[in-house]
């Protein structure tokens, strides 16, 4: 009976240690009504007896990368667009010149009446500059275009997720932090990078290395082990890499360009003597 | 973040002075002389070292007969640390006035197996500040239990050894109401003890209860330097009752709680605000059990420790920051003897879960950063469950102890974002593991003629320690590094040999001891360069790592003279070596050491001479945050004298520590912080029946 007894304990504490399991996976979210109810609509304008309708996840049209999604609704018989051809230009109006920025082509989604795509806003606009998206697309047989004044600002934590440099090779750069969701942890890092060509064009730069270095300024500029350099993909067009973030707060990501050569374009080495890179992304979590 | 204070470099070589010898040697002769005059009554001298030829030792804390708590030790009212560093085998590392740390063997918490009646119990800080000896005071205790090597095996699966602190009990003795208050106090750090116990015995039921409280300012070094941050309070509180269910099956419990507030750690960046305990367990035991299976005993405990770190209380710090800390263990044991012919078997099943979590917050200097957070311990929950084995087989002139452990101990990560934060350096790294601990020991005894002979030879393997396997930039001011886990870290392995002898003459008692440990996979950390330092200021940073092996051997040599029967002189040399694999030295190996101790007793009157001291340090290590410690000689003295009042006795007790107001530090001083310099103690007991 008392060897029971013990042996019971054992089981009891036997137990309690295997019951402590991982957590289960976060829950589907059904899709109702409007497939982009969970997303922050930023704009929505009538042109052409159309509304469109311009969706984010942010809440604000930031500078950086913007994944959007995008509606056209008749305004006739209060439906939207099925499987219709869009393209995007957005274009910012300054006081002396006029520039695009880096933007992919718009696909469609799983639902025929949603099309997607991405901008990289290199800057804000301000008082007497701003920006302007152009929509441009096909129904009927008939193409229509429609242009909308929007608002660009920084992000409101401030924090630098997008680049605009000149190389040492003097060409123009801008490269973009992909959104993310930093933990404690080794974190998957992308970004990606575009030439510009001119005014007008910014291709995707392949092959390149964009080189990490994060540090906490806050503390001693320390940093952290096991990041790995992101390096290009041409799967996504992305250049992916790992980020070890070891503890929250603000880190600076120091970055460094390097081309196919080897050569660096832009960037310096984080040293004793030199807190930081010229060229970097900021989190803070 | 935890910079190092500027509390190194305090060094400062002494010369010895021979004219405190032969004050020491004219207060033996005075002592002696005093001896002359009174009465040649046959009185008991309490000694640390009481039994005869083992390798456990016993310090002695309350009384047998309890009439008088804590006579025994030279300064009665003194911390429990200071009851442990007069034992001839252990030595504590000091990081302030409070909470110093067990060594044994020059090994420490992680190698040791720390227990209170059997009860394991973890420590909740990363930096070491809290051993588990700082949760309890003297006032719960009767004596604590010191094994050596794997002689401790029968509390858990060690290496150096175990200490057993056990608590003290009426035990149903039929005394009835009785009780004690004492009050102390000592001027160096203007410290104040007051404590009171109040117990009822009899033969079915007791209930013994004890408070105690002490407060401590900031001590002086030697010369009259104010170590700043050495301040402490704490309050400690302890109950235990047992019931005679039947002849022969009695019912326990035992509950203490322990609060310290505002400690000081001086050799830290850190201070501690609050460092709580509670602890808890109910025991059952019966003389009869299975078949011939006698003295069955079983307990089932708990215990909880919060401990909150932070530094607050320090003027310049890099960047603020909190690190509480918690550790909550649950525990049972179960145990029978059993008498077989010249057999004495012991059968033991136990098993404990411990839930080990730590945390780090910083605030930075920039308010509109956010703050900065870690998990330093990420949750760790272990779970150990073994079997220990003791047969003593006793001979015509000799005996032969062997004794088994065998355990199986799993780890779990059970914080995600601590598994997260640990696979930044073990991508791999699984989140449950299991180890498998054993250990054999054999110990053989022979006496010839009045000579006692002992020798043994062990093996014992421990599990790596949380922070060892799973610790995430722990600071260690000592060497000035962050240290980083490995949960992938072999076990460690130890095989000791030991042998003992004790040669009685007529007067004199002369004993020689030595051990060897030859341990494999000796957890340690190294410097990995590729790894940038966490902590601002910090040097490095370092990596829980295996040595191929690593070698400690101690020896001591000890002398008992029984001048006259109230007159005993009792002295003891050590010599230490820690080496690894490649001949480097190892951290925390003691130099050459001595003390001398002259006790008188008699007639009530207590008197008693120490000296000790060390030899300059020869085997130190730099890269382990050693300098070069030198040699010191401090002496003590103490008079005490018992008075009776009806039934009730009243114990006072004076004297003076470091009499010479030497300056002095020692190699388990924590970045070298000087000791206490001159101390005068006084201390008051009024016992009632
Ligand atoms: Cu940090
Ligand atoms: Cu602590």
């Amino acid at each position: 009976m008392k060897i029971i007894k013990s042996v019971f304990t054992i089981l009891v504490f036997s137990l309690t240690f295997v019951a402590c399991t991982d957590d289960g996976n976060d829950p589907i979210i059904a899709v109702e009504e409007n497939p982009l109810a969970d997303y922050n609509k930023l704009t929505s304008f009538s042109a052409n007896d159309h509304t469109i309708e311009i969706y984010s996840e942010q809440n604000s049209y930031t500078i950086g990368y913007n994944e959007l999604f995008f509606r056209i609704k008749d305004n006739v018989d209060e439906q939207y667009l099925k499987d219709v051809q869009v393209s995007l230009m957005p274009m910012m109006h300054m006081v002396s010149m006029q520039h695009s920025c880096p933007k992919s082509e718009i696909s469609k989604t799983e639902d025929a009446s949603v099309y997607k795509g991405f901008v990289v806003f290199q800057m804000p606009g301000n008082a007497d500059e701003y920006w302007e998206v152009t929509l441009e697309y096909e129904t009927g047989g008939q193409n229509y275009a429609a242009t909308e004044r929007i608002s660009v600002v920084t992000p409101s934590d401030n924090k630098k997720r997008v680049n605009v440099f000149t190389g040492s090779d003097e060409k123009r750069y801008v490269l973009a932090m992909m959104p993310m969701s930093p933990e404690v942890k080794v974190n998957d890092f992308s970004a990606m990078l575009f030439k510009m060509e001119n005014m007008m064009s910014f291709p995707v730069v392949e092959d390149y290395k964009v080189m990490i270095d994060p540090r906490m300024p806050g503390m001693g500029n320390h940093g952290s082990p096991n990041n790995e350099d992101l390096t290009f993909d041409s799967n996504n067009s992305m250049y992916n890499g790992k980020l070890s973030l070891t503890m929250t707060g603000y880190w600076k990501i120091n970055l460094m360009v390097e081309n196919e050569m080897g050569e660096v374009l832009k960037g310096e080495e984080v040293t004793e003597e030199n807190e930081s890179s010229s060229l970097f992304f900021e989190i803070e979590f | 973040m935890r910079i190092h204070n500027g509390t190194r470099g305090y060094l400062v070589a002494l010369p010895f002075h021979t004219k405190r010898l032969y004050l020491f040697l004219a207060s033996i002769l005075l002592l002696t002389w005093a001896n002359l005059h009174g009465q040649e009554i046959k009185v008991e001298i309490p000694s640390d070292s009481v039994l005869a030829i083992t390798l456990k030792e016993v310090i002695v804390i309350s009384s047998f007969n309890r009439a008088l708590e804590h006579k025994t030790q030279h300064k009665p009212l003194s911390t429990l640390d200071a009851y442990l560093e007069s034992s001839s085998k252990l030595n504590m590392v000091k990081r302030g006035g409070y909470a110093w740390e067990p060594m044994m063997n020059d090994m420490s918490s992680e190698r040791l197996s720390v227990t209170i009646d059997g009860m394991r119990i973890f420590g909740a800080c990363t930096d070491k500040m809290d051993p588990i000896t700082s949760y309890v005071d003297v006032s719960n205790l009767s004596d604590v239990h010191i094994a050596s090597g794997q002689h401790g095996a029968e509390h858990g699966a060690v290496i150096g050894g175990a200490i057993d602190l056990k608590v003290e009990k009426s035990d149903f003795l039929p005394k009835e109401w009785n009780g004690s208050v004492e009050t102390g106090g000592e001027t160096n750090n203007n410290a104040q003890i007051v404590g009171a116990e109040l117990n009822y015995s009899d033969e079915r039921f007791y209930i013994d209860s004890d408070i105690i409280y002490r407060k401590a300012d900031n001590y002086v070094a030697g010369g009259g330097e104010e170590v700043a941050f050495s301040q402490f309070e704490k309050y400690n509180f302890s109950a235990n009752a047992g019931y005679k269910v039947n002849k022969g099956q009695k019912l326990t419990a035992t509950f203490i709680f322990d609060e310290a507030r505002d400690v000081g750690y001086p050799a830290l960046p850190m201070d501690v605000s609050l460092a709580r305990a509670f602890i808890g367990s109910i025991g059952w035991s019966q003389q009869k059990f299975l078949g011939d299976w006698t003295n069955w005993e079983t307990k089932l405990y708990a215990n909880t420790i919060t401990h909150i770190m932070d530094d607050s209380q320090r003027p310049d710090v890099p960047i603020r920051m909190d690190m509480p800390g918690w550790s909550d263990t649950y525990g049972y044991y179960s145990q029978a003897r059993l008498k077989l012919g010249q057999h004495r078997l012991l059968a033991k099943l136990d098993g404990f879960y411990n839930r080990s979590l730590a945390e780090m917050t910083m605030y930075p200097n920039n308010s509109d950063e956010r703050e900065m957070f870690m998990l330093t311990w990420p949750d760790v929950r272990t779970l150990n469950s073994g079997l220990y084995a003791e047969d003593m087989i006793n001979f015509a002139n000799s005996s032969l102890r062997l004794s088994a452990r065998l355990a199986v101990q799993g780890f779990n990560v059970a914080d995600e974002f601590g598994l997260n934060s640990l696979r930044i350096f073990y991508p791999e790294m699984a989140q449950r593991q299991t180890r498998l601990l054993k250990s054999v020991s054999t110990q053989y005894q022979k006496e010839f003629e009045k000579i006692q002979l002992s020798t043994g030879i062990s093996y014992g393997e421990r599990a790596p320690s949380v922070s060892e396997g799973f610790g995430f930039y722990l600071f260690n001011s000592f060497d000035n590094h962050d240290y980083i886990g490995d949960p992938d870290l072999q076990n460690e392995k130890a095989l000791e040999v030991n042998a003992k002898i004790s040669v009685p003459l007529k007067k004199v008692k002369l004993g020689f001891e030595g051990n060897y440990f030859h341990t494999m996979d000796y957890i340690i950390g190294e410097i990995d360069p590729t790894l940038s330092v966490m902590t601002i200021g910090a040097e490095g940073v370092k990596v829980y790592r295996n040595l191929e092996y690593a070698d400690l051997y101690n020896l001591t040599l000890d002398a008992e003279y029984e001048i006259i029967p109230a007159l005993k002189a009792t002295g003891l040399i050590s010599y230490h070596r820690g080496t690894d694999q490649d001949g480097r030295n190892l951290p925390f190996i003691s130099p050459l050491a001595y003390n001398v101790l002259v006790q008188y007793a008699k007639n009530g009157f207590s008197g008693s001479v120490t000296m000790r001291g060390a030899a300059e340090q020869v085997h130190f290590n730099p890269e382990f945050g050693e300098d070069q410690t030198a040699a010191y000689t401090v002496f003590s003295f103490s008079l005490g004298k018992r008075f009776s009042i009806g039934n009730d006795n009243l114990f006072a007790k004076a004297g003076v520590e470091n009499v010479f107001d030497e300056f002095y530090s020692t190699y388990t001083d924590w970045n070298n912080i000087p000791r206490m310099g001159r101390n005068l103690f006084m201390t008051l007991s009024y016992a009632f029946n």
